[in-house]
């Protein structure tokens, strides 16, 4: 892949390099002071923990999916099983991993440091946050453990609010008390960003990926709300046969939709955005050169926010909603798909003349490129009403949010823990190791998901236990696809885990990149930064930085890669 | 039957090459768009590899012409997309007239269907070749989906009110239909076979049977034994109003407005009789909600619609004019 002659490009650890005497991570120690901290970054490390834990929670959830399905009768769990797999799985990877990944973790860790503060606005408000999601968390293993969830996680009325059997009650409040969770993290974020940036730091100096945060927050404080309350309803009618939802009881299910999904769509942008954020500063670090378009990759979260908002009944074009309802939502929908096409295009334009490097973060921006590409695409074939009708709920849809979700929100995440790594850990990992992860991941994620938007065309419904047997070749490539993808998520987890101890010392700013965050220490201090920084470059400007030592540290001017060819 | 990896299902209806022709474009529109990024991408990544490890790219900001052309050519691109798929979605919904219409009725997990005639059938439907045909769904209980793939139709089943859809067979053969909203334990074997018959041999098929009784005598005797006639009197002079010569007008509300007196006004005014007053009726009528089973209702309705042909009550007047129940 990479030339064999040439010195390795890069990153450049120094042989003698040591981690800085003093950091956060050995500023105090004991149990006591991680559990009690108010430290953004230790608060990031424990979010890091426990969303890891959800993650592989869901993933084994995944894979016995996956071998259920490899023979058409389906002979490994029985029909109740299956059903609770799938639902626990959506449950554990939407709102417990997927939903607080990048912004709890690499959020809380990087926003304080990116705008130039010592902490969040809250640091109380941050660590109170961890633990309403551990006591939301805990309410929803408790519903896995004793009974499991069979709804679907959507939670659709009036079978999750009457007919099922499963522990829905103590999932509903799990959820609903998580919610407390976003809401809080979203607004410290905002209050951050808003008040406490570092003198120099204007709004259009801010890295995009705290731009995309902030959008991200918007759903946070606006959406969130409305599925907690709407969950909670599903739970008051289960538990005391209300009547807002079952028509028996003079409730309406579709309802239940409207309200589901008013948070539900918005907070598939909760996932996707961050990832963007993540991508914006991959990019131009490892293409060496500014961001093309920064203002329009900005205003384009802001604007994927705020329509997201307004394309929700897309999930309901067969409920029987009027026609010109669907034709208006259809419209909306085929609308949010441009400012995802403008970040597209704007991160493809900045590779141009760039001078690339294929260090692992690289390569899972790349990767992002490629499946968020192919997810949003497809996208456009559920938004088409046409289309719709025939795609609805069969593995088609399944295809493409895993494409968004995982091949976008999860290689984001990835992607970002890999550029971030030195700075979170001070060490860095091993190169070629981390490389093959994310390939093998790329490969096994497509044999996994590509199969199933045929199966979906050939009209195999989602959530069947077992199906025709004309669907099953298609099948048994994507069990084969997702074994494949298993092995790429262990190995990063083995290699960084082995780096926290072995891994060789980072430095500042391995890779260099030009964010705030690169200026401090790798760790950083408690406090971030022994002074407060004053911002006086403009973002990703490699031209006009001499202390990142790029083509001779000493001259002032470096000399672009291709000149004006 | 298809081979072993087939990359579309049979298209066996109307809506079925319409379906195709449309997905055709818009993967060839995506296509070139995927490939003109993953070009540009592994492009870019060899021609603009890294050659000396402090080496800078070309510090280019951004072109606002490359910019408004990536807004607004996708845009357009968008509104096509948009466009076609409505015309075929109005298509769908836009039930003909002359329609053979078939009560599909969804429970947990068993799909009940009857013909006009009457005949029921489970998990099996029998239709005509090239006859439109409209299903009239409602739920026992929780949301289902009614979906053949070979037809590209679906339709949700929802508790609590009738979804309809229609479509036309193409080809006489046995295809798949399936439940495609998760409705719990058993969803995934709530499905079934849908059988299109040569006009000829659907007749034989139907008049071949012992035949079930006729939904419409079902539905006369439950009006009898349910007493709706004590107050429903042909001559609209009870209580409420007479059905004579209604089913399919537009009938003025107590409130000013009106209703199309359909399926789903009839199914509302059984359930939640006082959810819409005919005006000149008192809101009297108890509900019968739990009382009457969806099949009940289903036959109720047969019955009600039969007497469109009947004369309405004589006289002009609001009160008394060709109006709704109740």
């Amino acid at each position: 892949m990479s030339s064999t002659q040439q010195p390795p490009l890069s990153p450049q650890p120094v042989a003698e390099q040591q981690l800085p005497k003093e950091h956060y991570l050995n500023a105090t120690y004991g149990i006591r002071s991680w559990l009690l901290t108010t430290d953004h970054k230790r608060i990031a490390i424990l979010y890091l923990i426990s969303v890891t834990f959800f993650f592989f929670v869901g993933g084994i959830f995944a894979s016995l999916i996956r071998i259920h399905l490899l023979t058409p009768g389906g002979y490994l769990v029985t029909p109740e099983t299956y059903n609770k797999l799938f639902t626990m799985h959506g449950v554990a990877m939407i709102f417990f991993f997927l939903i607080p990944s990048i912004p709890a973790v690499l959020g809380n860790f990087l926003i304080p440091i990116m705008v130039g503060a010592k902490d969040l606005a809250f640091p109380k408000i941050n660590l109170l946050s961890w633990y309403i999601y551990l006591v939301g968390g805990a309410f929803v293993l408790y519903s896995f453990a004793t009974g499991g969830l069979d709804t679907g996680w959507t939670f659709y009325t009036p079978l999750s609010s009457i007919y099922s059997n499963s522990a829905v009650t103590p999932a509903v409040i799990g959820i609903f008390i998580n919610g407390f969770s976003s809401i809080l993290t979203g607004l410290n974020f905002i209050i951050t960003v808003h008040t406490m940036r570092a003198p120099g730091m204007t709004w259009f100096r801010l890295p995009l990926f705290v731009w995309a945060h902030y959008a991200t927050s918007i759903i946070f404080i606006l959406g969130t709300p409305v599925i907690a309350i709407t969950l909670l309803l599903a739970g008051l009618e289960r538990m005391f046969h209300m009547g807002f939802f079952n028509p028996a009881y003079g409730g309406d299910p579709i309802l239940f939709q409207h309200l589901f999904w008013f948070y539900s769509h918005p907070a598939v942008y909760i996932m996707i955005l961050p990832a963007m954020g993540v991508i914006s500063e991959i990019i131009p670090t490892f293409a060496r050169k500014p961001i093309f378009g920064y203002d329009f990759i900005a205003a384009s979260s802001i604007g994927i926010a705020v329509i997201g908002f307004i394309v929700w009944a897309h999930h309901m074009f067969l409920t029987g909603q009027s026609t010109y309802s669907a034709l208006a939502f259809s419209f909306l929908t085929f609308l949010v798909a441009v400012p995802s096409a403008v970040k597209v295009f704007n991160w493809t334009a900045t590779l141009y003349k760039g001078s690339i490097s294929f260090d692992t973060p690289m390569l899972y921006g790349l990767g992002f490129i490629g499946l968020f590409t192919i997810g949003g695409l497809t996208g456009l074939f559920l938004a088409c009403l046409g289309l719709d009708i025939h795609l609805h709920d069969t593995y088609f849809v399944v295809a493409h949010f895993h494409y968004i979700m995982v091949g976008g929100a999860i290689m984001g995440y990835l992607g970002g823990i890999h550029f971030w790594w030195p700075k979170i850990t001070g060490r860095l990992y091993p190169e070629y190791l981390a490389r093959i992860a994310a390939i093998t991941l790329f490969v096994g994620f497509n044999l996994t998901f590509f199969p199933q938007f045929i199966l979906g065309y050939l009209g195999m419904p989602r959530r069947y236990h077992n199906y025709p047997p004309e669907y099953q070749v298609l099948n048994v490539m994507s069990t084969a696809g997702a074994s494949i993808l298993a092995l790429g998520y262990l190995l990063p987890m083995i290699y960084l885990t082995w780096s926290m101890r072995y891994g060789k010392v980072a430095g500042k700013n391995p890779w260099p990149s030009t964010g705030l965050e690169w200026t401090t220490d790798s760790p950083p201090l408690t406090e971030n930064f022994r002074e407060t920084p004053v911002v006086d470059w403009e973002p990703y400007d490699f031209m006009h930085r001499p202390e990142l030592g790029l083509l001779g540290a000493t001259s002032k001017k470096p000399v672009p890669a291709h000149g004006d060819d | 039957m298809q081979s072993e990896l087939p990359l579309y299902p049979e298209q066996a209806s109307n809506f079925a090459p319409q379906v195709d022709g449309l997905v055709l474009f818009m993967i060839a529109v995506c296509a070139f768009f995927a490939v003109v990024i993953c070009a540009a991408v592994i492009y870019f990544f060899f021609k603009y590899q890294r050659k000396h490890a402090d080496e800078v790219g070309v510090p280019i900001h951004g072109d606002m012409r490359l910019e408004i052309a990536w807004i607004v050519l996708p845009f357009f691109l968008l509104m096509a997309m948009f466009g076609w798929g409505a015309v075929i979605y109005v298509d769908y919904r836009h039930t003909p007239n002359d329609t053979l219409d078939i009560t599909v009725i969804g429970k947990q997990w068993m799909w009940k269907l009857q013909q006009p005639d009457g005949r029921r059938e489970i998990n099996e439907l029998h239709v005509p070749v090239n006859r439109n045909v409209r299903l009239i769904m409602a739920s026992e209980d929780v949301i289902h989906d009614f979906s053949v793939p070979a037809f590209r139709v679906k339709m949700d089943v929802v508790p609590g009110h009738y979804n309809t859809m229609w479509f036309r067979p193409t080809k006489p053969g046995k295809y798949h239909f399936f439940c495609s909203q998760y409705c719990g334990t058993n969803h995934a074997v709530m499905g079934g076979w849908v059988t299109v018959m040569e006009q000829d041999d659907y007749a034989k098929w139907l008049s071949g049977t012992t035949g079930s009784e006729d939904p419409i005598a079902v539905g006369q005797r439950l009006y009898n034994d349910l007493a709706c006639a004590t107050c429903h009197q042909p001559d609209g002079k009870g209580r409420g109003p007479s059905y004579n010569g209604v089913y399919g007008s537009h009938v003025k509300l107590a409130d000013g407005s009106t209703v199309l007196m359909d399926d789903n006004y009839i199914r509302e005014s059984i359930l939640q009789p006082n959810a819409k007053i005919v005006a000149g009726y008192q809101p009297v009528m108890p509900s019968f909600q739990g009382q009457v089973t969806e099949d009940q209702i289903a036959a109720l309705t047969a019955y009600i619609k039969s007497l469109k042909d009947q004369a309405p009550p004589g006289k002009p007047g609001a009160a008394e004019s060709a109006t709704g129940k109740k």
